[in-house]
């Protein structure tokens, strides 16, 4: 039966992993991702889930075993923050280019030095390249959803890719909120067991292979390509069992946008994750006051929505796109890409960035409503 | 023909992986079937399965098509049966 | 005790599950041990291989020359993978799959240390195994942990001052139900430390001295002479150790037993002068490493029963 319940987000994540059957977990603790690894490590270890946990002395080992267990056939799953991804980015391009479809929980949080435990999106951004598809959760029972829906979107034959879905670190970790916990029959029925279509490491249900020998240029790149052919795939891929979600669980959280009060809107903002929660408040007070101002969530960041940002872009006068990021050298990282969007669409609305937040530092619907004032009177000019 | 989103790095089990390595050699070991004993110590110590054999009782036989030429099997051979030749 | 006949006979029956043509230099002491680990194992084994000489030997894309499923994985990473295949097939109902790590000194002492010594720690089930040819060979031979005192190589050009760090003595503190040392030149040993491990629940680690004719400058026939020479010079110490009930239980195997007696080990510099490595070693660098053998027998006798 499906339950309400007053969670953080850590505890949906948790229960993400649960509900999809995971069934290898491998994770080493840091804050603010600590909880998740506790949650499950306790169902493991009173029998309330059938998962094997196994508890490694490192990230770059978190995600390895991760790897291995998915080689093997099985569903698997991990989750960490910022240094912690970094101290398994190599394996975070091995997952990718072994085809092995894992998913991770990402607790957004600041790169040190100095040390900075809150929340900052620079981290799983920062990655962007390696492969994977990249969700953004906005609040904690999207957290709990999109975990779900990732399994089956990085596990459908036409995809084959991992997936992280990330949550932004104490914003939604450690913060209670509602979350209905879905029922696991249904989530059986939307996610059935992950049967690998590319290859197993069981050699009682394969014929002997090698993974990953050295290959030469003209053969890597094919290889390469095929991985950009699968992110291409998962476009339509994700908007399916977004939408499946929608119809099973009664849910949505948008596809790979979401859009919010953009019909007639004169200035729109996107951002991601939590952020995008404060965005659509701030929207709100706004509109009261006589603003015509809406809102774009980018739910996914890989594969880029680039067809969808345009098209808003086109119906608007002017972008502001809050960056919880840093790119040095270049700005916010969203920011360049949605620039990125409306030029391969030959769009030519301004696009305005704010870098806001960073190392958890707050965003409020004042910092929001300023900065789109800004964005006005610079329009006005 | 494999489909275009799922070209991996997926390698079969073949001979010849590393190439027609009997290319390699520049000394060719010969063995004299007269000396030997069958005492299997070149089948244990090629590291190429280039020699193979048929069991205790029989004479060991090179795979020229493989063999390096490391020669180990021409310094293991208790009795000498192993000689060797430049590669022409 | 299985007769030399017999167990010759049955090594001679165990599948060759490497095959011919892969490209390991000529006299390679690595794909020599893989070829008796892999007959003591069989066919239902998984190889995971870290970055290493036997990464590029095993061959070029799409042909391998490894009749076993072989998972080749990021340099440190190689036990934790294991660790997971192996959850992983437990949970689809194949525990007793062989999981095995075959990697160098590279992956397995150096940079994948704090990997294989977190496994062994979680007891894992699967078997470790380090071939270990002294130096980072497959990059060009710069030295590793495992680099004997006074060899040299690119990153040592007037020969290791530190002495040898050893993944097997390391593995025997961690509590682990099986240690052992290999050397190819003593095949028989090693398909029989193998077929132990394999059946035994828990974590095992073979540690495997790796003649490497181009990295020990050497003549590539002369790689059994130079595996029996670290035997009978006393510089590899061929033992197993077992593990009950938190006491080490360590036996000296027959190929090293004559060897305890000091006086019937051959000097050392018969080891020393057939390899370039050891060239210009000074009389004092020579005098050191003989002590630090000594030290090894000593410590290794303290675990016996």
């Amino acid at each position: 039966m499906a339950r309400l319940d007053v969670i953080t987000g850590n505890a949906a994540a948790a229960w993400g992993a649960r509900l999809s059957r995971a069934e290898v977990i491998a994770a080493y603790p840091i804050t603010p991702q600590t909880t998740i690894v506790e949650y499950l490590s306790d169902w493991v270890e009173r029998g309330e889930i059938n998962a094997r946990f196994i508890r490694v002395e490192s990230e770059h080992s978190a995600l390895a075993a991760v790897i291995g267990a998915s080689a093997a056939g099985s569903r698997a799953f991990t989750a960490t923050s910022s240094h912690g991804l970094w101290y398994m980015a190599e394996m975070v391009f091995w997952a990718s280019g072994a085809r092995t479809p894992v998913v991770m929980a990402i607790v957004n949080r600041a790169m040190g030095p100095p040390w900075n435990i809150w929340s900052e999106h620079t981290d799983a951004l920062a990655l962007r390249d390696t492969g994977w598809i990249q969700f953004w959760a906005s609040n904690n029972q999207e957290v709990l959803d999109s975990i779900i829906q990732a399994y089956k979107i990085a596990e459908d034959k036409n995809v084959i890719l991992p997936a992280m879905v990330s949550l932004g670190g104490f914003v939604l970790s450690h913060t209670s909120m509602p979350v209905e916990i879905p029922d696991q029959e249904k989530v059986d029925e939307f996610l059935p067991p992950y049967e690998p279509p590319h290859y197993v490491f069981n050699p009682k249900k394969s014929d002997p292979i090698t993974i990953g020998s050295l290959a030469l240029p003209s053969d890597y790149i094919k290889m390469r390509l095929s991985i950009q052919k699968a992110m291409d795939n998962s476009y339509s891929v994700i908007k399916r069992v977004s939408k499946e979600f929608y119809e099973i669980f009664g849910r949505w959280h948008g596809d790979l946008v979401k859009e919010y009060m953009t019909d007639n809107a004169e200035v729109v903002i996107i951002s991601i994750g939590a952020v995008a929660e404060e965005v659509e408040a701030a929207v709100d007070e706004m509109r009261e006051n006589g603003l015509s101002v809406g809102a774009l969530k980018i739910r996914i960041t890989r594969p880029f929505p680039y067809q969808e940002i345009a098209k808003i872009a086109d119906q608007t006068s002017a972008i502001l796109v809050i960056d919880r990021d840093i790119s040095f050298g270049w700005g916010g990282i969203i920011a360049g890409e949605v620039r990125a969007a409306l030029h391969k669409y030959k769009i030519d609305t301004p696009v305005y960035e704010k870098i806001m937040g960073l190392g958890g530092d707050e965003i409020t619907t004042d910092h929001i409503k300023a900065a789109v004032k800004e964005v006005i009177e610079f329009i006005k000019r | 023909m494999k489909a275009e989103h799922l070209i991996i790095s997926i390698s079969k089990p073949e001979e010849g992986a590393g190439g027609k390595t009997g290319t390699w050699r520049v000394f060719r070991p010969i063995i004299d079937e007269k000396k030997c004993i069958k005492c299997q110590q070149c089948w244990m110590y090629c590291p190429d399965m280039a020699i193979t054999t048929e069991g205790r009782h029989s004479v060991p036989k090179i795979d020229y098509e493989y063999c390096k030429g490391c020669l180990i099997c021409h310094e293991v051979c208790p009795v000498g049966a192993i000689s060797f030749i430049r590669e022409s | 005790m299985m007769s030399k006949g017999n167990i010759l006979d049955e090594i001679i029956s165990a599948e060759e599950l490497i095959l011919k043509g892969h490209s390991a230099c000529q006299g390679c002491g690595s794909v020599l041990s893989l070829r008796y680990v892999l007959k003591a194992l069989g066919r239902d084994t998984i190889l995971v291989i870290p970055a290493s000489c036997s990464s590029v030997y095993q061959g070029l894309y799409p042909k391998v020359a490894f009749k076993v499923h072989t998972f080749n994985t990021a340099f440190a990473s190689a036990a934790a993978v294991a660790s997971g295949i192996k959850h992983g097939l437990i949970m689809k109902g194949s525990p007793n799959t062989n999981v095995v790590v075959w990697g160098g000194d590279g992956g397995l002492t150096d940079i994948g240390f704090a990997t294989v010594s977190g496994a062994a720690e979680r007891n894992e089930d699967i078997i470790v195994i380090e071939y270990d040819n002294e130096a980072y060979m497959n990059t060009g031979i710069q030295r590793s942990g495992s680099t004997p005192m006074g060899a040299r190589t690119t990153t040592t050009h007037l020969g290791k001052f530190e002495p040898k760090k050893s993944i097997s003595l390391i593995a025997l503190m961690h509590n682990v139900p099986y240690v052992a040392t290999a050397n190819p030149a003593y095949p028989f040993d090693l398909y029989n430390k193998v077929k132990k491990a394999k059946g035994i629940k828990g974590f095992k680690l073979i540690h495997i001295f790796s003649p490497c004719p181009p990295g020990w400058r050497y003549d590539d026939s002369k790689t059994i002479e130079i595996g029996k020479l670290a035997v009978e010079t006393g510089y590899w110490i061929l033992w197993e150790a077992f593990n009950e009930d938190g006491k080490i239980k360590l036996e000296i195997s027959p190929p090293s037993r004559p060897y305890l007696n000091p006086e019937r080990r051959k000097p050392i510099e018969e080891f020393l002068k057939m390899q370039g490595r050891f060239r210009g070693m000074t009389p004092e660098m020579i005098e050191a490493l003989k002590k630090w053998i000594d030290n090894q027998w000593d410590l290794i006798k303290k675990f016996m029963d």
